[in-house]
C-alpha cells in the first residue's frame, strides 16, 4: 500500500471523523464514519488531488438485524490513479433508514443505490429517481433483509394484480413439502 | 437542445408533434436476454432510453446467506453465463482469500487457461450478436463454429459444455490430461488466424464501418464516472487491466499485450475485443505450453475437498470429506475480490460471521454497471443506433440481474 | 398414407387430419423465449452444429403471431411471468410450448421468492426437456418428440394432452 495514500487517508479520515477499521483479509484500508459526513468525506477523496479516488465501484448494505444501527451501507471506491481500492461504510438504523445519496459526486451510484433501496429499504436521500430495480414497482417487500423469508410472501401477487391467470397443475406433478406459499 | 430546437419549429410551423414512447420490451431479438428498455422517441431521435431491469432476478444473494459456501458455487457458473467458469474463479479466489489458502502453481495454471477460454466464449457471443443485431448474419455461423471446437474439448475436461462446475475452493476439479492439452493448445494456436477472418468480414466493410465509427462515443471522463471497467473502459484510452494491474492467479506470467482503444466509439470497441480474443488465444497457448508440475488442488483439508480416490481408502480424508461438506467455517471477516472478468470487473464481496453460509455475498457485476451507460449514449442519436449501442456495450442479464 | 408419384410429380395422399399434421409438424416455427443461460444452447441448437433448419425450424421469429411452438429457455421470474402469458395469448392456434431445462420445467435451481417454480403454472407444457442447460441433442429430441405428440394428436392444442418429459436418452 502506497505510503503517500495512506498518510492523506487518515489526514482526511481525521477531518470528517471516520475511524479506521483493522484491516480486512483482503488488505484494504477501510473507514467507518457517520452519515452525516460520508459527503463531506465522499467530495475530499474524489477531488483531493493526491487521492484521486475518482470511481465508485460498489454500493450495497449488510442487515445486522438484532444489532442497532440494523443498516449498514458499504461503498467501495477505488483510484485510477494508485491502482488503490478503498472500503468505506456507514449504517443507519431500522426506523431512520435514510442515507445522502452520492450521485451527486459520481454517478456511477445511480443503478446501486436503487438497488441498495429495492433489497433492502435502505432511503438515499437526494437520488433522483429512487424506485426498484429488480422487483415490479408494486412489489411490497425487502427481500434481502434477513426476516424475509426464502421463498418469498406471496410471489405471485403482483402477476395476480396484472390480470395474470394461474393454471391447475397438471395430474401428478409432485408436491415438494414445506414448499411454501408457492404450493397452491 | 437539438429536440428542442425541433419541437418549437414544429410548434411554430402549426404542426402537431408528439413525443412517442416505445417499449423494446423485455421480449427482443436482442440475445442479450430479457432487458426492457422503455423509448422515448422525436421522430427517429431518441429523447430518453430506460432501461428496466430485473427480469431475470434469481435471487443468487439471497441464496447465498442459505446455503453452504461450496454449494453456492453452481450459481456464480450462471451469473455470466456465457463465460461461467470466471465468476467460479472470482469466488473461489475470495473464498480462499478469506480462508488463507494457496493455490498450487498447476491450479493457477489451469484457472488461467479456463479463464481465457471464458473470454473466448464470452467475446465469440459478442461478436456474433452485436454483429447479427446490425445485420450482419454470417459472424454468428462463423462464431458458433469456433465456439462448438472449444465446447467439445471443455466438454472433454469437465463432462459439460456449459455450466461447468469445474473450480473448487483451492484448485480445480481435475488436471488436463496430457492428449488433452495438446488438442487444446493446437486449437488456440489455430484460433489467431481465426480472428483474422472475422476482421476479413467486418473491419473494413463499409457498412460496418459507417454504423461503427464515431457512434456512440464515450470519452474516458465519461467511463470512469460511470464505474465502466473492462474493455468499454479500454476503448476509451485507459489503459486499465485487472490481469496487469492486480494480478491474480498467476498472471504475471504470462506475456500479453493490452488492447487500448484512442475514440471510444462503437468501432473502437469492437476493435479491442477482437484484440483481446486474440490476447487469450496467445495466454492458452502459453499457460498450456508451462504448465508447471504439482497437484491440481490445495492440501488445506480444513476448507478444500480431499482427493476422491484417499476418500475411498483412507479413514482420515473421509472424515475431512464429510467436515468441509457439511461443515466448513471460514474465519470471521470480509474480503472485496475482483478479477477482470470479458464485460469489466467482476467483484465478489463476502462478509463470514463464521457460519457455514457468508452472511452476505454481494456480486459487483459489471454488466450492472455497464448497463447505466445505454441512457447517455443513447440519447440523442437515431434508434437504429440503439441497437448497435447495446450490442458494442456487451452486457449480460444474467449477471446484471443475479 | 401414400406418397406416389404420377405423372413425374410428388404426390402425397392420406386422410386430411394426418396431413395437416404432416405439414405442421415438418414446418413448425419456433419462438424462442430466450431468458437466461439455456437460451445460449438453443443459439447453439441453431447455430452451424446441430443445425434446426434441417426439420424446417430455423425461421425463427420473434413475434408470437407468426411463430407455432414457443421454446421457453430459461428461468421464468415471476416480474417476467406476466410477459410470458401475454405472449402465450398471442400465439394463434395450433401452438405448442416446450419448456426448455430444469428452470422452466420446474423452477431448477432456483427455489425463492423471484423464480416461478415451474412454467407450467402459467402456461400449459407439452415436451419438458432435462438439463442445466440440456445439450442442443436433447432440445432437438424433445422437437423431434414434440413432431410425434403431434402426429399422434397428444398436445394441448388438440385438446389431448399428455406432456411428455425428455432427456437424452429418449
Amino acid at each position: 500500500m502506497n505510503e503517500v495514500v495512506l498518510s492523506r487517508l487518515k489526514e482526511l479520515a481525521s477531518d470528517a471523523d471516520a475511524t479506521a477499521i483493522d484491516p480486512a483479509a483482503d488488505g484494504l484500508p477501510a473507514f467507518r464514519l457517520e452519515r452525516e459526513q460520508l459527503l463531506g468525506f465522499m467530495a475530499d477523496l474524489r477531488d483531493d488531488p493526491v487521492l484521486c479516488f475518482t470511481m465508485l465501484l460498489d454500493v450495497t448494505a449488510l442487515d445486522w438485524m438484532g444489532r442497532e444501527p440494523r443498516f449498514e451501507v458499504v461503498y467501495h471506491l477505488y483510484s485510477v490513479k494508485h491502482r488503490q481500492r478503498l472500503r468505506v461504510k456507514t449504517s443507519c438504523t431500522e426506523l431512520d433508514a435514510r442515507v445522502p445519496s452520492l450521485t451527486g459526486l459520481f454517478p456511477a451510484a445511480n443503478f446501486h443505490e436503487r438497488e441498495t433501496f429495492d433489497m433492502f429499504g435502505v432511503v438515499f436521500d437526494g437520488h433522483p429517481d429512487l424506485r426498484r430495480i429488480m422487483m415490479p414497482d408494486e412489489y411490497e417487500h425487502h427481500p434481502l433483509r434477513k426476516d424475509f423469508p426464502m421463498e418469498g410472501i406471496e410471489p405471485e401477487k403482483v402477476y395476480l394484480m396484472k390480470g395474470g391467470v394461474m393454471m391447475p397443475r397438471p395430474e401428478g406433478a409432485e408436491r415438494y413439502p414445506g414448499a411454501g406459499s408457492q404450493v397452491p | 437542445m437539438t429536440t428542442q430546437a425541433t419541437l418549437s419549429e414544429a410548434a411554430d410551423r402549426d404542426l402537431h408533434t408528439e413525443l412517442m414512447t416505445l417499449n423494446m420490451g423485455p421480449q427482443h431479438p436482442s440475445t442479450h436476454g430479457v432487458l426492457q428498455i422503455q423509448l422515448t422517441l422525436d421522430g427517429e431521435t431518441v429523447v430518453d432510453a430506460e432501461p428496466v431491469l430485473g427480469y431475470l432476478h434469481r435471487g443468487k444473494e439471497k441464496h447465498a446467506e442459505h446455503m453452504p459456501y461450496l454449494q453456492w458455487l453452481p450459481m456464480m457458473d450462471r451469473l455470466d453465463y456465457l463465460a461461467p467458469l470466471q465468476s467460479e474463479i472470482a469466488y473461489s479466489l475470495a473464498v480462499e482469500k478469506l480462508c488463507g489458502i494457496e493455490v498450487p502453481a498447476k491450479a493457477q495454471a489451469i484457472r488461467v487457461v479456463l479463464a481465457e477460454c471464458m473470454r473466448l466464449t464470452s467475446h465469440l457471443v459478442w461478436f456474433a450478436c452485436s454483429a447479427l443485431e446490425i445485420g450482419a448474419v454470417t459472424p454468428f455461423f462463423l462464431a458458433f463454429r469456433e465456439r462448438e471446437d472449444l465446447f467439445d474439448l471443455l466438454d472433454e475436461l469437465t463432462g459439460l459444455r456449459t455450466n461447468q462446475e469445474f473450480i473448487r475452493f483451492g484448485g480445480v476439479k481435475g488436471e488436463i490430461p496430457a492428449d488433452l492439452a495438446r488438442r487444446l493448445k493446437a486449437w488456440a494456436d489455430r484460433f489467431g488466424p481465426c480472428v483474422d477472418e472475422y476482421e476479413l468480414l467486418l473491419s473494413g466493410n463499409r457498412i460496418w464501418y459507417d454504423r461503427a465509427r464515431g457512434i456512440a462515443v464515450l470519452t474516458t471522463e465519461q467511463a470512469i464516472q460511470l464505474g465502466l471497467t473492462g474493455p468499454n473502459l479500454r476503448a476509451s484510452g485507459h489503459p486499465m487491466d485487472l490481469r496487469k494491474d492486480e494480478p491474480y492467479s498467476g498472471y504475471e506470467q504470462y506475456d500479453f499485450d493490452v488492447a487500448v482503444g484512442t475514440v471510444g466509439d462503437v468501432y473502437d470497441r469492437y476493435l479491442v475485443r477482437l484484440e483481446e480474443m486474440r490476447q487469450a488465444a496467445r495466454i492458452i497457448s502459453q499457460a498450456l505450453e508451462g504448465m508447471p508440475e504439482g497437484e491440481h488442488m490445495a492440501r488445506d483439508y480444513r476448507y478444500v475437498l480431499p482427493p476422491k480416490d484417499r476418500v475411498y481408502s483412507s479413514m482420515e480424508e473421509l472424515i475431512y470429506q464429510f467436515k468441509v461438506v457439511t461443515d466448513m467455517r471460514p474465519p470471521k471477516g470480509e474480503v472485496y475480490q475482483a478479477i477482470e472478468a470479458t464485460k469489466g470487473e467482476l467483484g465478489i464481496y463476502l462478509v463470514s460471521e463464521g457460519g457455514t453460509s457468508p452472511y452476505r455475498a454481494h456480486i459487483r457485476a459489471p454488466s450492472f454497471v455497464n448497463m447505466m451507460a445505454i441512457k447517455p449514449l443513447c440519447v440523442g442519436r437515431p434508434i437504429a443506433d440503439v441497437v448497435a449501442v447495446i450490442g458494442s456495450i456487451d452486457f449480460v442479464m444474467g449477471e446484471c440481474d443475479r | 398414407m401414400a406418397v406416389e408419384s404420377v405423372e413425374n410429380e410428388f404426390a402425397l395422399t392420406g386422410p386430411l387430419d394426418w396431413l395437416l399434421s404432416w405439414a405442421r409438424k415438418n414446418s413448425l416455427w419456433p419462438m424462442p423465449l430466450g431468458l437466461s443461460c439455456c437460451a445460449i444452447e438453443m443459439m447453439a441448437t441453431i447455430g452451424p452444429r446441430f443445425d434446426l433448419s434441417r426439420f424446417g425450424m430455423e425461421v425463427a421469429r420473434f413475434s408470437p403471431r407468426q411463430s407455432d411452438v414457443m421454446i421457453v429457455a430459461g428461468t421464468l421470474t415471476w416480474k417476467m411471468a406476466s410477459v410470458a402469458r401475454r405472449i402465450y395469448d398471442q400465439m394463434p392456434n395450433p401452438r405448442y410450448v416446450i419448456s426448455m431445462g430444469v428452470c422452466a420445467s420446474s423452477g431448477g435451481l432456483y427455489r425463492n421468492y423471484a423464480v416461478v417454480q415451474g412454467v407450467d403454472r402459467l402456461i400449459p407444457v407439452d415436451v419438458y426437456t432435462m438439463g442445466c442447460p440440456p445439450r442442443p441433442d436433447t432440445l432437438i429430441n424433445a422437437l423431434l418428440t414434440l413432431q410425434k405428440k403431434i402426429e399422434a394428436g397428444t398436445t394441448h392444442s388438440d385438446g389431448n394432452p399428455k406432456p411428455a418429459l425428455v432427456g437424452l436418452g429418449g
